[in-house]
């Protein structure tokens, strides 16, 4: 069974259809990249299943559980987290705070500070500005935060939503390798990106969004050697 | 030593628009929305401590702590029933004319409980005056006891926001719903929570104020409601020490042109110093600029 099924989504913003009835699935384990261009319906799918958004049809199954009606807040405890569009750390709190507030929904403070412990030796720029405000860490700081602030709730999937937007290629690198490590460590990814080669290179599995259809799916190296994706997504 | 009398005065009353504004400013800061019916919860919490005192014969305590009670549970009914259904589908403009219908609801309400005319408060507060300078200079014990309890609210409110899991999340919330919601936190009750602890605040207010001023009507929460509005918006709006700094100020400011400048004038001087100050800095005193990072 997969860990994560999706099953014919259907999604309206007033009276336009955003998400036309897409399935796909996420296996324990995988980084599983959903691609696309701008308005494909990428955001609004992690939106949708985190519960943020919800649908007119369809289902989605998190570990055999329905949880498109489910509210948002409820779906971070049965362990599925989300690094939002654009990080939205907490700006006016400090990273620490920021931190716990990923760990909103545990109660066990050791085994917080336990995740905590492990966040900092992933992210020691953290440990470091950990008691300066979020807003003003840099843009690759704040994603790095998003990340953290994620994990603490210590989830077994993470949803992650354009990582790379508006880094520096370094950055980039350097957070795509963060992902790879955190897949390594037993954490499922569903990766979001616009950055379509980038995100089939880390990738195990890839779907191709495309105006609210899911229009290819499979290996992420075979979605990558499609002619018809090289010329659309990686500008070839 | 009339001019530190008027200060006394000035501060006390300020105090008591801190503790309003409190309320305001919070709700605006995690609801996003103008609560106009605040000043009538202040309202209820002296008919509350009134009715609790003259007819149940409680002790003054016992009849602050249920006006307290009353007010909670009233602010979170509000919220629940006239607010939160507006809060996600309706445009902003839609959710502060439903607070002006509520503030009527609730002037109208208690005056075909109470009937319109004036009741005359008994002080909530038994300390005595205090003389000093050999009787030149008076502070009553109810300037006292309010500006302690604005005090014990302002450090109190600060450890809450700041140390514990329910503050944190309001902060949260505040700065962003989604983002807060993707956290595990449940938006809806703590906006609940947030009127919750604003409408209590309001009791609190309601008692000190009819202890200061002891006319009570169903129209007595309204001029100071206006007024801590006014000085949540001084102080920078959605900040708690913006409200207090600013009730603080807004009530030396109204006391002393009142005894220096003319008392007609006062409410004037109090408006023209808040346009000011907006002119000068459109954030309020303690007003934020958010800037975003891209």
């Amino acid at each position: 069974m997969a860990m994560l099924e999706v099953k014919d989504l259907k999604v309206y913003y007033g009276m336009i259809q955003a998400l036309k009835g897409i399935s796909f699935e996420v296996n324990k384990g995988e980084i599983v990249a959903l691609i696309g261009a701008n308005g494909a319906g990428k955001t609004t799918t992690l939106h949708t299943i985190s519960g943020l958004l919800k649908p007119k049809g369809g289902s989605i199954l998190f570990n055999g559980t329905d949880i498109s009606k489910v509210p948002a807040d409820k779906i971070v405890s049965m362990g599925m987290a989300q690094v939002p569009e654009g990080r939205r750390v907490f700006a006016q709190m400090t990273v620490l705070q920021n931190l716990k507030m990923g760990a909103y929904t545990r109660s066990d403070k050791n085994e917080m500070e336990e995740t905590l412990e492990m966040v900092y030796s992933r992210f020691p720029r953290l440990k470091e500005r950990r008691n300066q405000l979020a807003g003003t860490l840099s843009g690759g700081e704040q994603q790095m935060l998003a990340m953290g602030r994620a994990l603490m709730s210590h989830p077994s999937i993470i949803l992650m939503d354009e990582p790379s937007m508006g880094l520096s290629p370094l950055l980039v690198g350097e957070i795509f390798d963060i992902i790879r490590s955190v897949n390594e460590t037993g954490t499922t990814v569903l990766l979001v990106e616009q950055n379509a080669k980038k995100a089939l290179e880390i990738a195990h599995r890839g779907y191709v969004l495309e105006t609210g259809n899911v229009v290819m799916s499979g290996d992420a190296k075979d979605i990558m050697n499609d002619d018809a994706v090289r010329k659309a997504y990686l500008g070839e | 030593m009339s001019f530190l009398s008027y200060l006394i005065n000035g501060i006390s009353l300020g105090s008591v628009y801190a503790i309003i504004a409190l309320g305001y400013t919070m709700v605006y800061g995690i609801a996003k929305m103008l609560n106009f019916a605040h000043g009538d919860v202040i309202m209820v919490g002296g008919y509350a401590t009134f009715s609790m005192m003259m007819y149940a014969g409680a002790n003054p305590l016992v009849a602050v702590l249920a006006a307290i009670v009353v007010c909670t549970v009233l602010g979170v009914v509000i919220e629940t029933i006239a607010y939160r259904p507006l809060l996600e589908a309706a445009s902003p403009l839609a959710v502060l004319i439903t607070a002006i219908g509520v503030s009527y609801f609730l002037q109208n309400a208690v005056q075909l409980i109470f009937g319109s005319g004036t009741k005359s408060f008994q002080s909530v507060v038994s300390v005595p005056n205090l003389k000093l300078a050999d009787g030149a200079l008076t502070i009553t014990g109810t300037s006292m006891v309010t500006i302690a309890a604005s005090v014990v609210i302002m450090l109190v409110l600060t450890i809450f926001v700041n140390k514990t899991k329910a503050g944190q999340a309001m902060l949260a919330v505040a700065e962003d719903k989604g983002a807060a919601q993707l956290m595990g936190i449940n938006v809806n009750r703590t906006i609940a929570l947030t009127f919750a602890i604003g409408s209590g605040l309001a009791a609190i207010a309601g008692a000190l104020l009819c202890s200061a001023y002891p006319a009570l009507t169903p129209m007595t929460g309204s001029m100071p409601g206006i007024k801590a509005f006014t000085a949540a918006v001084f102080g920078g709006i959605g900040s708690i020490p913006g409200a207090m700094v600013g009730g603080i100020l807004l009530g030396i400011i109204e006391n002393l042109s009142r005894a220096y400048i003319s008392s007609q004038l006062a409410d004037a001087i109090v408006f023209g110093v808040l346009i000011i100050v907006l002119l000068v800095k459109p954030t309020g005193l303690f007003g934020k600029q958010i800037r975003e990072k891209v």
